[in-house]
């Protein structure tokens, strides 16, 4: 029998009542995920194998369209790239505010967490938090999820369109999230946009220096529960 | 003593503190509560790590409730 994880979400107590704004979404699930992870893989197959095709099937005809079949080629790296990108752009960090909320934002962010994430999100920016569908690293105005070999970029954030949202220093912004995140996972899930998905090492390589580590933990982290070893 | 706060540009704000024992603390905390809940703010109880829970009336043994705005996919 697997032990219990020290840190794993609890079951929903009430729905996230920002779902009622997505009604017409499924409330994502592990299948959910598994088909949105497809749809994605196949989306890029699209984008990559044509052009693939394009640069070999020139190069046969004539290798005299070598500058061409080169074009292809870097079409079919580059479009790839460009969403992998967008996917790492969901936990860039956002402007500052003042030091002073700053930093009694922090201090109550630092209460929500325990001493290794507070370490991390110190160090990273980023927060690093177990739940059932698996594990997520939660910004300020996005949240990236390991589950099942694929990393899950969501955009989601304090609502843009309530005036006090803009003004939030950066530890209020991450304890939004992390609270809704905490009171009902897969609700969280289904009100995020999915902003790309896909192989960790494409993500790995978008993701700014600073908060690689915190990548590389939640990456870990994910490989030790899948093992079943944690 | 029990603390109701609210996220905003200070970083937070502390909107009531009450103790079960003094009955008008508690009912300022209580009128504060459903003030910010007429605003649009959603309270939460932090029930330990990994763990929360929305609230719609104010929880009197919790130490700490938060009060955040609504989240919506970017």
């Amino acid at each position: 029998m697997a032990a219990a994880e020290p840190h794993a979400l609890a079951p929903a107590f009430e729905v996230l009542p920002e779902t009622a704004a997505v009604h017409w979404r499924p409330r994502v699930d592990d299948d959910r995920l598994r088909r949105l992870g497809v749809l994605w893989t196949l989306t890029t197959l699209a984008h990559v194998v044509p052009f693939v095709g394009a640069a070999i099937g020139l190069m046969v005809l004539n290798p005299l369209t070598l500058p061409v079949a080169l074009a292809c080629l870097a079409h079919a790296w580059v479009i790839p790239e460009l969403y992998a990108q967008r996917g790492a752009n969901v936990v860039r960090p956002r402007a500052r505010a003042d030091a002073g909320p700053e930093r009694r934002a922090l201090g109550l962010l630092g209460d929500l967490l325990d001493h290794d994430a507070r370490d991390l999100h110190a160090a990273t920016g980023l927060v690093l938090e177990p739940g059932r569908l698996g594990v997520w690293l939660v910004g300020e105005a996005g949240a990236l999820l390991l589950h099942q070999g694929r990393v899950y970029c969501f955009c989601i954030t304090v609502d843009v369109r309530v005036k006090a949202a803009s003004k939030l220093p950066s530890g209020d912004r991450i304890a939004h999230l992390l609270l809704a995140l905490r009171a009902d996972e897969r609700g969280f899930a289904t009100v995020a946009n999915l902003n790309f998905c896909g192989a960790p090492w494409r993500l790995r390589r978008r993701i700014n220096r600073v908060m690689a580590p915190a990548f590389d933990a939640a990456v870990a982290l994910h490989a030790s529960r899948s093992s079943g070893l944690i | 003593m029990s603390k109701l706060i609210r996220m905003d540009h200070t970083g937070h704000s502390t909107l009531a503190e009450w103790s079960a024992e003094d009955p008008a603390a508690v009912q300022a905390a209580v009128t504060a509560f459903r003030e910010q809940l007429d605003n649009g703010y959603l309270a939460m109880v932090s029930t330990g790590p990994g763990h929360a829970e929305q609230v719609r009336e104010l929880p009197l043994d919790a130490s700490l409730v938060i009060l955040r705005l609504p989240i919506s996919g970017g």
